[in-house]
């Protein structure tokens, strides 16, 4: 047997290629209802009506130090329960999805804690609504220092979307297995799912640092 | 050529060997399917009596996710320091040794990974067969350790440049410096950030399960299918991992308080 068949991997790469979109379908779909779900949460953690502040925190302290795993097994498991029916691809993407709203929640903190106390006071001195004030003054001053942050997570959570597997969502990471267990070669479908892993998150993370370094000319 | 016994084969057998010990065990009942499709739920009076007995199977599962904790915290550590000084080395071929580990880890999936080291390092090229367990503590220990490396190579390079030459002028070795002087101040520096890390790392440890360890997630997965108590089973599993996570965020904060202790401001700069 050949160290690495080439001409395996060369056949098998097509599959590999269409369950990919799959990953990164769920990728984008996930980040986008994560950072605007996330702002959300953000805000009502900051809120000063207690009622409010206290069970969002509680949520995002509990979503952030239990395993997307299980929460994915939650919603997938449990939720058919009480008569929300999810197909497997919805649970994965709602599951991950609010697994990294209440990263990116934290994120947003961080960059509405930095806004200068001024800018509030301007807010209400010129009696805006909360409404307006957050979004002609007050986001877009938090965004701009905490994008590099957001892009970090959308990396992170590009890495965890091989979790939905177990919940039989087949992307990538199902198919190389499927795969590996029809022909029974492991070697290449995994190796190639791991380059297409480090090939992405790697120009990502570049892209991320060059978005950085813009920031800090910008100043 | 031999036969090749399947690998994924024999673990198939060891999941279906547990599941029938359990249920022979009478621990557990799988209600019949009824006609319409939908399963059954198990009685109110079922469930009470059956927490008694899910808590410590679910406990056994925490156990082995301890352990894998533990060890792959160890070997993270040390991984972290070595890719750590790997990276300031002066050596270059050192330097990109360090750099590659650090990349590759953080870049590709740990789920990949932990597959990597399960099926395909005992086929043929390789030939290296590893317990589940140890491809666990493996895979998670080196993984952490690469982000763990980022972060103590931050923490070294915050400790302050006169640090560095004071040493020099009091004409220290490099193992001197690096253990008398710099270390404690940059792992110090480093607790913080290394806390999330390792509560990442035990959340991690739940992937360890579609490896076929018996770990906590494994076993909520195991009685779930047994048992058909999703909410009581899930939910229990997710508190635990909750609680496991703050032990160990609140021991870390002892542990930099106690650290702490004695110095003024916080850092010497």
């Amino acid at each position: 047997m050949n160290f690495f068949d080439w001409e395996f991997a060369w056949t098998i790469l097509p599959s590999l290629l269409d369950a990919s979109l799959k990953t990164v379908g769920i990728t984008l779909a996930g980040f986008s209802i994560a950072i605007v779900l996330g702002l959300f949460l953000a805000v009502g953690r900051r809120s000063r009506k207690r009622w409010l502040s206290w069970p969002v925190t509680g949520l995002i302290e509990f979503i952030r130090s239990t395993p997307l795993l299980i929460q994915v097994f939650f919603l997938f498991f449990v939720m058919p329960n009480f008569g929300l029916n999810l197909s497997a691809l919805q649970a994965g993407i709602i599951g991950i999805a609010l697994h990294y709203a209440c990263y990116t929640a934290e994120v947003y903190r961080a960059g509405l804690d930095a806004v200068p106390r001024a800018q509030w006071e301007a807010v209400t001195a010129l009696n805006m609504r909360p409404l307006t004030a957050y979004r002609k003054i007050i986001l877009p001053q938090a965004l701009r220092p905490i994008l590099p942050a957001l892009g970090n997570y959308l990396i992170s959570m590009l890495k965890d979307t091989p979790v939905l597997s177990a919940i039989t969502v087949v992307e990538i990471m199902q198919r190389a297995k499927n795969i590996g267990s029809e022909h029974f070669r492991y070697l290449e479908p995994i190796t190639m799912v791991g380059l297409f892993f480090l090939i992405l998150s790697l120009g990502l993370a570049w892209l991320v640092r060059r978005l950085e370094n813009r920031m800090e000319l910008a100043r | 050529m031999n036969p090749v016994v399947s690998p994924s084969q024999s673990r198939f057998a060891y999941v279906r060997r547990t599941a029938l010990q359990l249920r022979a065990c009478g621990r557990s009942r799988r209600p019949s399917r009824s006609h319409s499709g939908a399963l059954p739920q198990p009685s109110r009076v079922y469930r009470i009596f059956a927490m008694n007995e899910l808590i410590p199977l679910l406990l056994e599962g925490t156990w082995v996710t301890v352990q894998v904790t533990f060890f792959g915290s160890l070997l993270a550590i040390a991984a972290a320091l070595i890719a750590a000084f790997g990276r300031l080395s002066p050596i270059a071929p050192v330097r990109w040794l360090a750099t590659a580990y650090i990349e590759i880890f953080r870049g590709s999936s740990l789920l990949v990974q932990l597959f990597w080291l399960y099926f395909v390092l005992p086929m043929p090229p390789f030939n290296v067969s590893l317990s589940a367990f140890n491809v666990a503590v493996i895979g998670l220990g080196l993984n952490i350790g690469a982000y763990g490396a980022e972060v103590l190579r931050g923490a070294i390079r915050s400790v302050h440049k006169g640090q560095f030459e004071a040493c020099q002028a009091l004409n220290m070795t490099a193992w001197q410096r690096a253990r008398r002087i710099i270390l404690p101040q940059a792992l110090l520096a480093a607790i913080p950030p290394g806390t999330n890390l390792l509560i990442e790392l035990l959340k991690n440890t739940s992937l360890v399960s579609l490896i076929t360890l018996s770990d906590l997630a494994f076993r909520a997965r195991q009685l779930d299918q047994a048992t058909l108590m999703t909410l009581e089973i899930f939910g229990l599993a997710l508190v635990i991992y909750f609680v496991l996570a703050q032990i160990i965020n609140f021991s870390l904060r002892a542990l930099e308080r106690r650290l702490n202790r004695g110095r003024i401001g916080g850092s010497l700069s």
